[in-house]
C-alpha cells in the first residue's frame, strides 16, 4: 500500500535529462507548480485508479490500433499516461514558427524537384539522392498542385536535448498518424482529471477537424461550388482505422474504401444509394504505391483504378500529393537545414539532430568507426524498425548493424545518441522519469495552421528511447499554455 | 444548409446487416429459451434437435461432428463461432459491421456494441446449464434491447436509419416464423384432454418466447385454440413481432426512402411487400393450418429472402445476386467480400 498523503514527487529524480515538469521550468509562470500540487493532492492511489478507469474507457470506446503478428490481430489501446506534458506559450511560439518554416521548405523543395530542379543544378543536393529515391514519382513532373502545396498534412517529430533545446528528429510528409490521440487524450483528461485541469488556461485542440476540412476544401479543383471531400481508408483491418473514423467524423465527411469509388471520364465518383456522386478532394490514408493499380502496384486492391488519371486532369485533389515521400526520407532529412536556407533564406528555427550520411564516404567511415556511440537507422523504414542504439547494443547487435550498413551503405544514416527529455510518468513504482518526444501536426491548404501542442509519445519502459506505438510507446496529453 | 450528401451504398448495406444480426442474436436467445421450456423428461434431445431443424442447420450441425443432445445443441448456438447462425457468430458479424459504420453510428451505440460483443464472446460452458441458461438468454435479450434503446435515442435519422430498420424488420419477421415452426416440429396428433392442455401450455411458451403472452391474453378468447396463437403471431396488427405488423413497417420505411430521398429503386421491394401482405391475408388461418402451416411458413421465409434481395440489388455495393437456390441460406447472411 502506498500512503495516499505522501508526496508522489518525493522519489522522482530526472537525472541528467531535461525534465518537462521540473519545478524550475524556464518560462513557466506557475502552471508547473499548479500541476505538481494538484497531482500531489490527488495522490498516487487515486491517480492509479483513475488512470485504470480511463484506459478501460479507451477499450470500451474502441480507441485502439491493431497490431498484426504472423497469425493474429490484436486491438490495443495506446497506453495513456495521465501526467500531462506542458509547453509554455513561449516554447510554443518557437515550435509553431519552426514547424511552419519546415512545411514551407518541404513544399518549396517538392515543387522545385518536380519542376525546375534548381536545388540539384545548384549542387545543394546530389541528384541521385532525389531522382534515385524510390519515393520520387516521375508522374509528378511538371504537374501543378494548388497553392504549391504538396504536403497538406505534416507531422514533425521533435525531441529535446539536455539543455531543453528542441531538435527535429524526422519529418513525416506522407500520411502521418496520431492526431486522433491528441484530441481523444484531451477528452479523456477532461473526463477523468477535471481537478488537474481546473484553473488552467490551455490552447484548445478540438479545432483540428474544422481546419482540416477547410484546407481540403481550399485545394479542391477550381470552379467547384461545394466540393465533396472524402477520406479514403484501407478499411477496418488497417492499424490506424480508428484515426480514419475519427477524422471523417470530425470533418463530417464520408469515410470511403477504394471500392466505394470509381473513375469514369477522368472523374471520381462514389457509389451511393441514390446513384453516383462526384468527389472532389480525397484525403487518402493509403500510400502512393496502393493508390492506383493502373499506375503503381497492379496487385493493389485498396486503391481506385484511374484515380491518378483523374487527378492529372485536375478533376480531383489528393492530400497529400503523390510523391511527397522523397522529401521526408531520412537521407534528405540530413539536408533540411540547407534546404530551408536555400528556399527561404532563413536559418532553421528548429535545428536538426546531427546526421551522418553513409552514402557519403566520410559519413560511412565515421559511422563504422563509431558504431558503439551512434544510433543507426535505415532510411526507408518507419515505425522505429531496424534502429540500433549503439551505446546500448550488444556486440552481436553491433555486428549485425555493421553487416547491414556495409552491404547497402546508401540505405543508412547515423546520428549521435541524443538524450530525449523526460517527464514524470505513472509506473508501478510511482512517478518515474520516462523519455518522450513531440509530433506537432500542420495543416496546409492556402496557408499553414499548426494544431497547438501535438502528440506527446512516451517510452513507457525505463530508459527506453523508442516511443513508437508499435513498440510499446504510450502517450500523454500535451498542454500548450495560453498566452499572457 | 449545404446540400445533403447521399448515403454511401456500403453504409446502407452495413446498417441493414447490423440490425439483422442483432435481431438474430436476440431471437436465437428467444428460441433457446422457449426450447428449454419445451424440454420434457425423456425427450430432451428431440426438443433440442428441433432447433437445428427450424434453422435448417442439419448439414452444418452434422459436419461439426456433434451429436444431437441437449448440451451439444446449446453449445452449437451459444458458443460455436463457426456456426454462422450462432449467437457469437451473429454478434461478431454485427460488430464487424458496426466497425465499418463508426463514422455514422453514435459513439454510444458503438460503445455498447463493443462491450456487449466482449460479453457474448466470453460466455462459458457452465452458463448453458440449469437455471443459468435462462439467465444467459435474458442477458442476451437485454443486451440487444439496450442497443435498440440507444439507437432509438441517439441514431441520426437520415436515410441510413431506414435501411437499418428494414434489416431489423425482415429478420424479426423471419424469426417469428421460425418460432412458430418450433411448435410445428413438435406437433402431436389431436389427443385426449390432458394432451390438449399440454399442447396449450406449449403454445403459451411460444407466445412467451415472442414476448407476446400477455398481449395475446388480452385479445384472445379465454378458451383459445392453437389457431388463435398462429393468427396472433402472423397477422395481429398491434403486436410488434407479428409478421403483418413487421411487413406494414417495412412498407412504411421503404416509402420514406422513396418519398423523402427519391430512391426509386424501392419499387420492386414495395411490390414484394404487397405480395407478402396478400399471402398473409389471403386465407383464414384455419385454412392455412389445414393446408399445412409448415409449407406456408417456408414460403413466407422465401419471400422475405427475396425482399432482402430486392433491396440489396437496388442499393448495396457488395450485394451479389442470389445463387440459383433462393431457399438456400444465401439471403440470410451478408456477402463477405475479401479485400486486401
Amino acid at each position: 500500500m502506498t500512503d495516499a498523503s505522501a508526496d508522489p514527487f518525493a522519489a522522482y529524480d530526472s537525472g541528467p535529462y531535461f525534465c518537462e515538469l521540473a519545478a524550475d521550468r524556464p518560462g513557466d509562470t506557475g502552471a508547473v507548480a499548479h500541476v505538481r500540487r494538484a497531482i500531489t493532492a490527488i495522490g498516487l492511489d487515486q491517480l492509479r485508479a483513475r488512470a485504470a478507469a480511463a484506459e478501460n474507457d479507451l477499450i470500451n470506446l474502441g480507441i485502439t490500433f491493431t497490431v498484426y503478428s504472423e497469425a493474429t490481430a490484436i486491438d490495443r489501446i495506446l497506453p495513456f499516461d495521465c501526467i500531462p506534458r506542458i509547453l509554455t506559450a513561449g516554447e510554443w511560439r518557437t515550435l509553431e514558427a519552426g514547424v511552419k518554416q519546415r512545411v514551407a521548405a518541404l513544399n518549396a523543395f517538392l515543387h522545385d524537384i518536380y519542376h525546375d530542379r534548381k536545388i540539384v543544378k545548384d549542387n545543394v543536393i546530389p541528384a541521385d539522392l532525389v531522382f534515385g529515391n524510390a519515393n520520387y514519382r516521375p508522374e509528378m513532373e511538371q504537374f501543378p498542385v494548388r497553392f504549391g502545396t504538396y504536403v497538406h498534412i505534416c507531422g514533425i517529430d521533435i525531441v529535446r536535448d539536455d539543455a531543453g533545446e528542441f531538435r527535429v528528429l524526422e519529418d513525416n510528409a506522407r500520411t502521418p498518424s496520431g492526431v486522433s490521440y491528441v484530441v481523444e487524450n484531451r477528452q479523456l483528461m477532461l473526463r477523468a482529471f477535471p481537478d488537474l485541469m481546473a484553473g488552467m488556461r490551455l490552447r484548445p485542440v478540438d479545432d483540428y477537424g474544422r481546419r482540416l476540412r477547410e484546407a481540403l476544401t481550399e485545394i479542391a479543383p477550381e470552379g467547384v461550388d461545394e466540393p465533396q471531400v472524402v477520406l479514403l481508408s484501407p478499411g477496418i483491418y488497417n492499424s490506424a482505422y480508428f484515426e480514419h473514423v475519427f477524422l471523417a467524423r470530425e470533418m463530417g465527411v464520408p469515410l470511403v474504401e477504394g471500392a466505394d469509388l470509381f473513375v469514369e471520364d477522368d472523374r471520381v465518383w462514389m457509389r451511393t444509394t441514390g446513384g453516383n456522386w462526384p468527389v472532389h478532394t480525397i484525403y487518402r490514408r493509403i500510400g502512393d504505391d496502393f493508390l492506383d493499380p493502373t499506375v503503381f502496384r497492379p496487385d493493389s486492391l485498396l486503391g481506385v483504378p484511374g484515380i491518378i488519371g483523374a487527378w492529372r486532369k485536375g478533376n480531383v485533389a489528393l492530400a497529400n500529393a503523390v510523391g511527397t515521400g522523397v522529401a521526408d526520407d531520412k537521407a534528405i532529412y540530413a539536408y533540411m537545414p540547407r534546404i530551408i536556407r536555400y528556399y527561404l533564406s532563413e536559418d532553421a528555427i528548429l535545428p536538426n539532430v546531427e546526421t551522418y550520411i553513409c552514402r557519403e564516404k566520410d559519413g560511412l567511415d565515421y559511422t563504422l568507426a563509431n558504431l558503439d556511440k551512434l544510433v543507426t537507422k535505415p532510411v526507408g523504414e518507419s515505425g522505429g524498425y531496424g534502429i540500433t542504439i549503439g551505446p546500448r547494443a550488444s556486440k552481436e547487435e553491433l555486428e549485425k548493424a555493421r553487416t547491414s550498413i556495409v552491404k547497402d551503405p546508401s540505405n543508412w544514416i547515423s546520428q549521435p545518441m541524443i538524450s530525449l527529455s523526460v517527464a514524470p510518468t505513472l509506473t508501478d513504482s510511482g512517478l518515474r522519469p520516462r523519455h518522450l518526444d513531440l509530433r506537432p501536426f500542420a495543416v496546409t491548404g492556402r496557408d499553414t495552421w499548426v494544431l497547438p501542442g501535438g502528440l506527446t509519445r512516451v517510452a513507457m519502459k525505463e530508459g527506453s528511447l523508442i516511443v513508437n506505438s508499435s513498440q510499446g510507446g504510450g502517450s500523454k496529453d500535451t498542454w500548450v499554455l495560453a498566452e499572457g | 444548409m449545404p446540400r445533403e450528401t447521399p448515403l454511401l451504398a456500403r453504409y446502407a448495406e452495413s446498417l441493414f446487416w447490423l440490425a439483422r444480426y442483432l435481431e438474430r442474436v436476440e431471437n436465437v436467445a428467444r428460441l433457446i429459451d422457449v426450447t428449454q421450456t419445451f424440454e420434457s423428461p425423456g425427450r430432451e434431445a428431440e426438443s433440442w434437435y428441433s432447433l437445428i431443424r427450424i434453422n435448417a442447420d442439419e448439414d452444418g450441425f452434422a459436419k461439426s461432428g456433434l451429436t444431437p443432445d441437449a448440451m451439444q445443441v446449446k453449445r452449437y448456438y451459444l458458443l460455436d463461432r463457426d456456426n454462422p447462425n450462432s449467437v457469437p457468430a451473429a454478434m461478431e458479424a454485427a460488430r464487424t459491421n458496426a466497425r465499418t459504420l463508426r463514422p455514422v453510428i453514435s459513439t454510444e451505440m458503438w460503445m455498447q456494441l463493443n462491450m456487449f460483443h466482449r460479453e457474448l464472446l466470453s460466455v462459458q460452458d457452465y452458463e448453458l446449464e440449469g437455471d443459468r441458461l435462462s439467465r444467459l438468454c435474458g442477458r442476451i435479450k437485454m443486451g440487444v434491447q439496450e442497443h435498440t434503446g440507444i439507437t432509438e435515442g441517439t441514431f441520426f435519422r437520415d436515410q441510413g436509419y431506414f435501411f437499418y430498420m428494414l434489416g431489423r424488420l425482415i429478420e424479426r419477421a423471419d424469426q417469428v416464423t421460425r418460432l412458430l415452426d418450433i411448435r410445428y416440429h413438435l406437433l402431436v396428433p389431436v389427443g385426449d384432454e390432458q394432451r390438449r392442455v399440454a399442447e396449450l401450455t406449449q403454445w403459451g411458451g411460444v407466445l412467451r418466447g415472442a414476448a407476446g403472452y400477455h398481449a395475446f391474453r388480452r385479445v384472445a378468447p379465454p378458451d383459445f385454440k392453437p389457431a388463435d396463437v398462429v393468427a396472433f403471431l402472423l397477422t395481429n396488427r398491434a403486436f410488434p413481432r407479428s409478421v403483418l405488423l413487421c411487413v406494414g413497417q417495412m412498407e412504411w420505411h421503404l416509402t420514406q426512402l422513396r418519398a423523402t430521398y427519391g430512391l426509386r429503386g424501392t419499387v420492386p421491394a414495395l411490390e414484394r411487400v404487397e405480395e407478402i401482405r396478400a399471402a398473409l391475408l389471403d386465407r383464414p388461418v384455419d385454412k392455412v393450418i389445414a393446408d399445412g402451416l409448415h409449407d406456408f411458413i417456408d414460403a413466407l421465409q422465401r419471400d422475405l429472402i427475396l425482399l432482402g434481395a430486392e433491396i440489396g440489388t437496388a442499393f448495396f455495393r457488395d450485394w451479389r445476386p442470389l445463387a440459383d437456390k433462393p431457399d438456400a441460406a444465401g439471403g440470410q447472411s451478408q456477402t463477405q467480400v475479401q479485400r486486401g
